[in-house]
C-alpha cells in the first residue's frame, strides 16, 4: 500500500523536521551527560578551603589531625558553647565537636557548619576522625596494627544459581538494574509517543481534516500509520540517542579521563570515593560498570537478546499503548476532555513501572512472573527479568515465549478495538462521548 | 446513457437511528445534481457511502456500473462539510500531500497545483504555513485539492457554508467550467435557493428517505400550478371582470402607471386564453408564468406525504 507509506512519510517527516524534535535528539545524550558530570563535579569540588576549629572533650586526643590542601584543623581549647558564641564572627567555616564518650560509640562527633561543606569534606573528616579512633581502640586492647588489618574482613555472599543442568551462574542484582533501564525507556517512550499519537489524531479531527483524508484512504489505514510514522520517529531518536552516548562515552573515555587523571589524581580518588559512597545501599554497583574489568556486568550482559528483546517489547508494547491513545484521541474534542479516558490507559502503564522497581530485587518472584506474563504490563516488567539471561539458569524460555506471544495476540486485539472507536469516533464532532457510547462504537 | 452513480436501495442504520432508508438514485453522467434536503435528513450519510466513508447496511452503490471499490476513490472529488487542513504544515507541502493520497505523482501533483494556484493567483502563498492563511485563502486551496486530480464525480457538501460571495462566485463559475469538461458534480446543501440556479439534476431527501428526483425542468413541469404574472396598464375592474371563470385572481398591486396581477388558471385554461380574454381591457406589458421554486416544492411534497400518512 504506497498510500499508507504516505501517511507514515507525512507524520515522520513533520515530526522530525521540527526544530524541537532535533534539538532534544541532539542534545538529549549532552544533556544527560552533562548533567551526570555536573552532579559529580558540583559534590566533588569545593572551591573554598575549610577552615575547621576542633573541639576536643579528650583533649589533645585530636590534636593529631593532619591538614591537607583542602581541609585546615585549628586545635581549640575552647569549649563548645564558646567556639559557638564567636563561630559566625570567627573566620572559620565550621567547628568540629569530639564529645567524650566517643570511642564508645555511644556518641559521635558532630560538625557544625555555616554553609554545607561537600561530601567529599565530610568523608574526609570522617575517615581522619575514624583513624583516630581506631588506632585508640588498637592501643586500649593491644592490638598492632598488622593484625588488626588481618582481622578485619569484609564479608560478602556470593549467591550462585545451580540449574538443573548442572550450571553454575552467579545471580546478582546488577544485571536487572541494567533490564530495568531498558525498561524504563521502554515505559518513557511509550508514554511520550503514545501522547503524541494522541494529539496527532486530536490535531487532525479539530482541524477538520480527518474526513478529507478518509475519502482517499481507510481510516484504519490512518491510524496505522501515524501510529508507525510516530513509532520511526521514537526509533530515529533512540538510535541517535545509542550512537551519540556511545560517542561521547568513547570521547570522554580516550581524550578527556586521561588529562584528568594526569592532572589531578587526588580529584579522582576523591571521585571514586562519592561514587561509593553513593552507592552503598545500592549492591553491587561500584566496580561492575568499569569498562576496563572483564567481569563487569557490562560484559556479561548478553547485549544480542537484550536489545533484540528491547525491540520486540518496544515495539509491542508501543503498538498496543499508542492504539488506545489514537482510540482516545479519535473520541475526544480536546484535551480537557481526553483526561478521564487517560487514566485507564495510563494506569497500567503506571503499573508496570512500579512494579519494576521492585522485581529488581526478585526476579524470579511471582509478582514478576505474572506482571511480565500479562501484556499491559510486561513489555517494562519483562526486560527487568530477562536481564538475568533466559533459558538454563535464567527465565525459563516458555515464559519469554507466552509472554511474547500473548501481547502479539493481545496488540492485534487492541489495534482491532481501538480501530473501531477510532473510525466512528473521528466524525464525531461537539458531542461529549460516554464509556457507554464507545462500548456502542465497539459494538457497531 | 449509464449513470455515474447508480444508488440502489441503500439502508443505513446508526445505532437506533435510521439514517437513510431504502434510498434509490441516479447521478447522471455530466449534470449538475443537487441532494437537497434539511439538516439531518441523511445526505451527509448518503456522501459518505459514497465516498466509501462507511459502508451502507443494505443495497449496493454502482460506479460507472461497477460495484463502488477502494479504487473508485481516486476518482472522485470529495469536499466535506466539515473540512479544514493542517494547521501547521505549508500550504504547497500540504496540497502536494492530499494530491498524492489520490494517486497523483509528486511531479505532477506539483505541475497541476502551479496551474491553479496560478489561476486562483495564490502562487505567493505556496511557502506559507495554513494557520497564517485567512479563511477565504484556505477554502481556495480546499477547493483546489478537491478537483486537481481532475476526478469524474466531484461531490461537494454545503459547499457555500462559511465562503465569501467573491469564492462563491468564483467556485460556482468553476464547476460551470468543470461541467463543460464533462465531470459530473454533487452539491449537497439544506439551503435550496441557492444551488437551484445551477442545478440540472435535483433528490430531495427527508427524514432518511428520497421524497422526489429528476431533471429540475422535469420537476418543475410536475408542480407547476398554472401560476402567472402579468404586469399592464388598465383597471382592476375591467381586469377582475374578463378573468371570469377561467382564471383565479391570487394578487394585485396598482404600481403606479402599471398594475401587477398573479392569476391561476382554471382546468384546461391556457396563457393564451388568458390573453386573449384580456387584450380587450387591458395592455399587457408582460406575461410569464410563476414556477414553484424547490422550497416550494418541498414543502409541498413533504405535506403531501404528510397528509397521506394520516
Amino acid at each position: 500500500m504506497n498510500k499508507i507509506g504516505l501517511i507514515i512519510g507525512r507524520e515522520y517527516f513533520s515530526r522530525v523536521k521540527k526544530k524541537t524534535f532535533v534539538l532534544l535528539t541532539l542534545l538529549g545524550p549532552l544533556l544527560i551527560a552533562g548533567g551526570i558530570s555536573l552532579t559529580i563535579w558540583l559534590s566533588i569540588e569545593d572551591a573554598e578551603e575549610q577552615k575547621i576549629v576542633v573541639v576536643d572533650q579528650l583533649s589533645p586526643l585530636f590534636s593529631k589531625l593532619e591538614n591537607d590542601k583542602r581541609v585546615t584543623f585549628d586545635y581549640s581549647e575552647l569549649t563548645l558553647e564558646e567556639a559557638k558564641a564567636s563561630f559566625h564572627d570567627s573566620p572559620y567555616s565550621g567547628i568540629l565537636f569530639i564529645p567524650k564518650n566517643i570511642e564508645t560509640g555511644s556518641k559521635t562527633a558532630q560538625l557544625y557548619f555555616k554553609k554545607q561543606p561537600s561530601a567529599v569534606v565530610i568523608r574526609n573528616i570522617e575517615t581522619k576522625v575514624e583513624g583516630i579512633i581506631e588506632e585508640l581502640k588498637l592501643e586500649k586492647y593491644q592490638i598492632s596494627r598488622e593484625e588488626f588489618y588481618d582481622v578485619k574482613t569484609n564479608y560478602a555472599i556470593q549467591p550462585i544459581k545451580f540449574t538443573e543442568s548442572g550450571k553454575e551462574e552467579d545471580i546478582d542484582q546488577g544485571k536487572t538494574v541494567i533490564g530495568f533501564v531498558f525498561g524504563l525507556l521502554i515505559y518513557l517512550f511509550i508514554f511520550l509517543y503514545g501522547v503524541q499519537v494522541m494529539r496527532g489524531v486530536m490535531e487532525e479531527k479539530t482541524s477538520r481534516i480527518v474526513e478529507v483524508i478518509i475519502s482517499s484512504v481507510k481510516p484504519f489505514q490512518l491510524m496505522m500509520g501515524k501510529i508507525i510514522g510516530v513509532a520511526l520517529v521514537g526509533l530515529t531518536q533512540i538510535v541517535v540517542w545509542i550512537v551519540l552516548t556511545f560517542t561521547i562515552v568513547m570521547a570522554v573515555q580516550m581524550f578527556i579521563l586521561p588529562e584528568i587523571l594526569g592532572i589531578d589524581t587526588t580529584q579522582i580518588q576523591a571521585t571514586e570515593e562519592v561514587l561509593q559512597e553513593m552507592n552503598q545501599g545500592n549492591s553491587a554497583m561500584p566496580q561492575e560498570f568499569d569498562f576496563s574489568d572483564p567481569n563487569s556486568i557490562l560484559k556479561r550482559t548478553n547485549w544480542t537478546m537484550m536489545l533484540g528483546l528491547f525491540l520486540f517489547y518496544f515495539l509491542g508494547g508501543y503498538l498496543l499503548y499508542s492504539a488506545l491513545f489514537a482510540a482516545v484521541g479519535a473520541a475526544v474534542d480536546n484535551e480537557a476532555d481526553s483526561q478521564q479516558f487517560m487514566f485507564p490507559v495510563t494506569a497500567p502503564l503506571i503499573l508496570a513501572y512500579v512494579m519494576s522497581t521492585v522485581i529488581i530485587q526478585n526476579p524470579e518472584g511471582p509478582a514478576a512472573f505474572w506482571f511480565s506474563i500479562i501484556p499491559f504490563t510486561s513489555p517494562i516488567v519483562m526486560l527487568v527479568r530477562v536481564a538475568i539471561g533466559v533459558g538454563d539458569g535464567g527465565i525459563p524460555i516458555w515464559e519469554v515465549a507466552l509472554s511474547m506471544s500473548l501481547l502479539v495476540v493481545t496488540f492485534i486485539f487492541v489495534v482491532w478495538l481501538a480501530g473501531r472507536i477510532y473510525r466512528t469516533g473521528i466524525l464525531m464532532y461537539g458531542k461529549k462521548i460516554s464509556y457507554k457510547e464507545l462500548w456502542k462504537w465497539i459494538r457497531y | 446513457m449509464q449513470p455515474i452513480l447508480d444508488i440502489k436501495n441503500v439502508d443505513k442504520l446508526y445505532a437506533k437511528h435510521q439514517a437513510l432508508k431504502d434510498v434509490s438514485l441516479q447521478v447522471p453522467k455530466g449534470s449538475i445534481f443537487g441532494l437537497l434536503g434539511p439538516n439531518g435528513a441523511g445526505k451527509t450519510s448518503l456522501i459518505r457511502i459514497i465516498n466509501q466513508i462507511t459502508g451502507p447496511d443494505a443495497g449496493e452503490v454502482l460506479f460507472n456500473g461497477e460495484l463502488l471499490k477502494p479504487k473508485h476513490t481516486e476518482r472522485i472529488g470529495y469536499l466535506p462539510e466539515e473540512r479544514g487542513l493542517y494547521r501547521k504544515m505549508k500550504v504547497g507541502e500540504q496540497a502536494t500531500y492530499l494530491c498524492m493520497l489520490k494517486g497523483l505523482d509528486r511531479k505532477t501533483a506539483n505541475q497541476k497545483l502551479k496551474h491553479w494556484f496560478e489561476k486562483f493567483q495564490i502562487v505567493d502563498w505556496w511557502d506559507k504555513k495554513v494557520e497564517d492563511l485567512s479563511k477565504g485563502m484556505q477554502q481556495k486551496v480546499q477547493f483546489i485539492v478537491t478537483v486537481l486530480h481532475e476526478p469524474e464525480l466531484i461531490i461537494l457538501d454545503e459547499p457555500f457554508s462559511g465562503f465569501d460571495p467573491i469564492n462563491t462566485n468564483l467556485i460556482k463559475s468553476e464547476i460551470l467550467e468543470l461541467r463543460d469538461k464533462g465531470t459530473t458534480v454533487i452539491f449537497s446543501t439544506h439551503n435550496m435557493e441557492s444551488v437551484e440556479e445551477i442545478c440540472d439534476h435535483i433528490a430531495l431527501i427527508n427524514k432518511a428517505e428520497k421524497i422526489l428526483d429528476g431533471s429540475v425542468k422535469e420537476v418543475k413541469e410536475a408542480y407547476r400550478a398554472n401560476i402567472y404574472e402579468l404586469n399592464f396598464v388598465g383597471n382592476k375592474m375591467g381586469f377582475t371582470n374578463a378573468l371570469w371563470t377561467g382564471a383565479e385572481l391570487l394578487d394585485f398591486q396598482n404600481k403606479g402607471e402599471t398594475q401587477y396581477a398573479k392569476v391561476k388558471l382554471l382546468g384546461d385554461v391556457k396563457s393564451n386564453d388568458l390573453l386573449r380574454a384580456l387584450l380587450p381591457v387591458a395592455e399587457i406589458h408582460s406575461l410569464g408564468e410563476v414556477l414553484p421554486s424547490m422550497n416550494d416544492i418541498f414543502i409541498q411534497k413533504v405535506t403531501e406525504i404528510e397528509t397521506d400518512d394520516e
